[in-house]
């Protein structure tokens, strides 16, 4: 918008607009456009304008008339910030007319003095422009060199340390649930090596899915795709997480331990990964691979694949469901974008009834626990409660099919799954007990 | 002229991008003075879909903002002067790549909103409502009712994701095989370099 006219305008000029400059571009402004407009403030700069198409976008240095944001000053803005940044000056960019060349006016009216400031007015503007507009480009543009204080955090978030931290949790419970006393420096040797495992595998994953995660709202501000590390390092750092790892789980738990590590890394990057865009058996894969960790756990602490290992694994193995599918429900276009091959997309009906069904089995194998001497029979008691309200949830998705129940059930599950394992330590079954029980059978 | 190509520019809802002639090719989006800047530098952007020039300075590849179309970051790539052989291909060799990134997510997500926009327009027309509501917002349907598009969509995509994601695993393991081996030959020429001065 025009804004108090600051310059003696030639006749042709049509309108006024007050520019503010970040301080570099001020620098190479050329004197003599200076001295022409006979005005500058600091950091104002006013300029005359021919165009034949309305400019939208005015900064003012005291934000008085401001329309836009005022350009990212900070070159190393926090990721959560940039993020707003970048939304605002998309918004703007977009409302950017185009500067068209400025026509000279009439030559028998103007000396050739005029006419040659009118020129160099109009090029030094056009200057002015293309430096504000590129500078706030420019800002967005990256050197890709890795800095060694950011490399913690890259590698946090390459190696999902969140999700890492869950499955190891879920390991951890697996441990704690085996009918063996506690030992711990196995302990933390499963924990360590499980841990490994799964940053391995995050990684590698990232590595694969760089130019989908670009196009996905949830995973585009990942490091590959923001270019914060380079692939090589990914798959650098996935060996050499992988490899300490599986031979600690090997050589300083026990071999079948080891074996399910590596099996579930194998399974989760070279099966999981790649079906994902070939066909929706990849959510019965990806439940197999958050089944193995409390497996894991409990082979680690007993050295063997007992039942309850395969319980344990059985309750992780029904909980991804309704975790799964109600998370899915909500990313629906970005999946069918992205060539994703999911239920939620392909199958919504098949969604939804496999999340209520397994929300159901929940019970089912919380029932088992006590049979199969896991836990004491408190424990189906105790965990009806929540596994009746997750079952609830799961048939108000069935039903309803809309997004606030698939935020429900994803927001229970997210509780619901740490409550149960908590509960099933609570009602293990003492190796007291075991043993009273197996003298009087004896 | 140019004012013409800019306003067909601005139609086609792309970035403002000053159409010049091949001139100009560093020219910035906004006006010649900015390629006047980067002439001062010295570079020359490979890329059409950027006109971004790195500072003369610096010796790495720089990574921009998510394209409009594609949202994939276009890399500047950095042409290092002493660069061997196994550089030069790697460096073509991503340069090839992402371009032909580029065209695939661009043709995708522009055939996405083609077809989303067309199949709310159906959606809209069989309900007997306007495209527009009073207040002049665009009227969308929920996601239950787009669930059909999505649907239909991703069915049709699928054969040309498969050829996408078997060149994209083969590109990306090519790379980071190459990247690699660069690595290596670096390390081993920075070993002999290092030997031969202590020698001397």
């Amino acid at each position: 918008m025009s804004v108090a006219r600051r310059c003696g305008p030639p006749r042709a000029l049509t309108g006024l607009f007050v520019w503010h400059l970040p301080k570099p571009a001020v620098r190479q402004m050329p004197c003599k456009f200076m001295h022409y407009c006979g005005l500058v403030n600091k950091r104002w700069i006013t300029f005359q304008h021919l165009n034949f198409l309305k400019r939208m976008y005015v900064t003012q240095y005291n934000k008085d008339l401001s329309q836009q944001a005022k350009p990212k000053s900070d070159p190393v803005a926090p990721p959560f910030l940039e993020k707003k940044h970048l939304g605002q000056e998309k918004t703007v960019i977009r409302e950017i007319r185009p500067v068209s060349p400025l026509h000279p006016p009439s030559s028998e009216t103007l000396n050739r003095n005029e006419f040659k400031a009118v020129n160099s007015a109009a090029i030094v503007e056009d200057l002015a422009t293309a430096v504000g507009a590129e500078s706030k480009e420019e800002k967005q543009w990256k050197e890709m060199k890795l800095q060694l204080d950011d490399l913690p955090g890259i590698l946090a978030r390459l190696s999902k340390i969140k999700l890492t931290a869950l499955v190891v949790s879920t390991a951890s419970a697996g441990f704690a649930m085996a009918p063996v006393p506690f030992d711990l420096t196995c302990f933390l040797l499963t924990s360590i090596g499980t841990g490994l495992a799964s940053c391995a595998a995050n990684s590698i994953n990232q590595f694969f899915e760089v130019p989908f995660d670009s196009n996905m709202n949830r995973t585009k501000n990942r490091p590959l795709v923001r270019g914060q590390i380079s692939p090589l390092l990914a798959v650098s750092f996935a060996a050499s997480c992988a490899v300490p790892g599986i031979a600690l789980l090997t050589l300083g738990v026990n071999p079948i331990t080891g074996a399910l590590g590596a099996f579930n890394i194998f399974l989760y990057t070279c099966c999981y990964t790649p079906m994902k865009r070939m066909s929706i058996i990849n959510t019965w894969v990806g439940a197999v691979v958050g089944a193995i960790p409390p497996i894991m756990g409990w082979t680690a602490a007993t050295g063997s694949l007992d039942a309850g290992a395969l319980l344990l694994g059985g309750i992780l193995y029904s909980w991804q469901f309704p975790h799964f599918n109600a998370l899915s429900w909500g990313l629906r276009e970005d999946y069918s974008r992205g060539g994703y091959c999911m239920m939620s997309v392909t199958h919504p009906a098949m969604c939804r009834r496999v999340a209520l069904r397994h929300c159901l089995a929940l019970i089912g194998l919380s029932t088992m626990a006590p049979i199969l001497d896991v836990t004491t029979w408190n424990f189906p008691l105790i965990s009806l409660p929540i596994n009746l309200y997750i079952s609830y949830l799961g048939f108000r998705f069935y039903r309803d099919a809309d997004r606030s129940s698939s935020r429900k059930l994803f927001f229970c599950s997210l509780w619901h799954l740490p409550m149960l394992l908590l509960l099933m330590l609570t009602c293990k079954k003492s190796l007291l007990e075991k043993e009273d029980k197996s003298e009087l059978f004896s | 002229m140019a004012v013409a190509a800019a306003a067909a520019a601005v139609r086609a809802g792309l970035r403002v991008r000053r159409v010049c002639s091949g001139t100009c090719r560093c020219f910035s989006r906004a006006g010649v003075g900015a390629g006047l800047l980067a002439a001062e530098r010295g570079c020359e952007p490979e890329s059409r879909a950027s006109n971004f020039c790195p500072p003369a300075h610096s010796c790495n590849d720089w990574i921009g903002p998510p394209d409009r179309q594609s949202n994939l970051r276009p890399i500047v790539f950095h042409i290092p002067k002493n660069e061997s052989p196994l550089g030069r291909r790697l460096r073509e060799f991503r340069q090839e790549t992402q371009v032909w990134n580029q065209q695939f997510w661009a043709s995708q997500n522009v055939s996405f909103r083609k077809g989303k926009e067309e199949f709310i327009y159906s959606r809209l027309k069989a309900k007997g409502l306007e495209m527009k509501d009073e207040t002049g917002q665009k009227v969308t349907l929920s996601a239950e009712e787009m669930a059909d598009f999505y649907k239909d969509f991703l069915s049709k995509n699928f054969k040309k994701h498969m050829c996408y994601n078997r060149e994209w695993y083969k590109r990306n393991f090519t790379i980071t095989f190459l990247m690699g081996q660069v690595a290596f030959e670096r390390a081993w020429r920075m070993l002999g370099w290092k030997k031969t001065k202590v020698e001397n």
